[in-house]
């Protein structure tokens, strides 16, 4: 299972990268002018995330440096630990559904601080992979057509990010080994 | 919210500094933060480009729609409501592909068409209805098949294999997924 799963994700990107192309020229694309046209988004993309790192490269390291984040881990980790998450992934996992910027700044200082191919690296990612932004998102498609009364959808949505944050921390702890 | 936590954590960390005497490393730590910050954006660019191009290719060739129509029968399960020659069932399916393939730009504008949609299907229309619910938690819970910005991060991090949570955050957001999906069926007989 193991072994199959790290072939699977070696594989996938080439894999896609000749699908993509293939199906591409095929349904007659000029699929290099295409591909230059919409790389030219990466410069964009890339700067525009700026503010949103900084910001929170700023927060994260002048609360770890300070000695706070020492002080919270000791303090939370008995509970952490129990369901197996690194406290130090904490702050992802509380930004995470609140703001997609926010927290990919936050991973960015994780991998950063931690490397990303430490357990703290891979659970951190393996979560922000396989979870999203919650409140901005409702706002944005609800407040799109005046819907005040959202009912169940937050509870739901909540639901479903704390499954995937626990079936992260049970993969990860298979996939990679504490 | 978000600002709630990021003055938490800034000031928080300056009082915590005062007695321990660190001051001077939360001064460091400030400025070689936003220092970090500048050089990681410019080891993302690369992928960006790399991706962003990609997803132009496929999105031309319209692999968007070609998918899209293969989630009928899904779709009509997770929509009982939902009549099934509904634009709104269009819309949803071809959003649902975008979010998959990682296309958030192309995404948005389908998934607002598929909430328009599904309000002219609706009587009162300041409630969201059981179809919206569904599909809004779908699309927070979203199965992205690549997770692209993590992966940029990770190789411009250094990492030897950026691409090895493919696999585990694949499995986490299938969870994650269907826990959303009963969620909605269990919460629409109580609300």
């Amino acid at each position: 299972m193991v072994a199959v799963l790290k072939t699977v994700s070696v594989f996938t990107i080439p894999a896609f990268i000749a699908f993509i192309l293939i199906y591409g020229h095929i349904r007659g694309v000029a699929v290099y002018e295409t591909f230059v046209e919409g790389a030219k988004d990466g410069l964009t993309t890339a700067f525009r995330i700026i503010p949103y790192l900084v910001a929170m490269f700023v927060a994260i390291g002048i609360f770890r440096s300070s000695g706070a984040m020492g002080f919270v881990i000791k303090v939370l980790s008995p509970v952490l630990n129990f369901i197996g998450l690194p406290p130090e992934v904490l702050p992802l996992v509380i930004m995470r559904p609140m703001s997609g910027a926010a927290s990919t700044g936050i991973l960015a200082e994780l991998l950063q601080a931690y490397g990303p191919d430490s357990y703290i690296g891979r659970t951190a990612s393996t979560i922000m992979g396989s979870t999203e932004t919650i409140f901005y998102t409702l706002s944005v498609y609800y407040g799109s057509v005046g819907v005040r009364n959202i009912r169940y959808t937050l509870a739901a949505g909540l639901l479903a990010d704390a499954a995937g944050i626990l079936a992260s921390l049970t993969v990860c702890a298979l996939f990679f080994g504490r | 919210m978000v600002n709630t936590v990021w003055i938490l954590l800034i000031l928080v960390g300056i009082l915590a500094a005062l007695p321990a005497g660190n001051i001077e490393a939360v001064t460091q730590s400030a400025f070689d933060g936003a220092k970090h910050a500048v050089e990681l954006s410019f080891g993302l660019i690369g992928i960006y480009a790399l991706w962003l191009g990609l997803m132009r290719v496929a999105e031309k060739a319209g692999l968007v729609k070609a998918l899209s129509n293969r989630m009928a029968p899904m779709l009509k399960f997770l929509f009982p409501e939902v009549p099934s020659g509904s634009p709104a069932m269009g819309a949803m399916a071809m959003n649902i592909i975008a979010n998959m393939l990682g296309l958030g730009n192309a995404a948005t504008p389908l998934g607002i068409k598929a909430m328009k949609e599904l309000r002219a299907l609706s009587h009162d229309k300041e409630t969201a209805t059981n179809a919206m619910c569904m599909f809004l938690v779908i699309n927070t819970s979203s199965v992205q098949l690549i997770p692209t910005t993590v992966i940029a991060l990770r190789s411009a991090a250094g990492s030897a294999n950026p691409t090895e949570i493919i696999g585990t955050a694949f499995i986490a957001t299938v969870c994650s997924t269907l826990a959303g999906i009963a969620s909605v069926f269990i919460l629409k007989r109580y609300y």
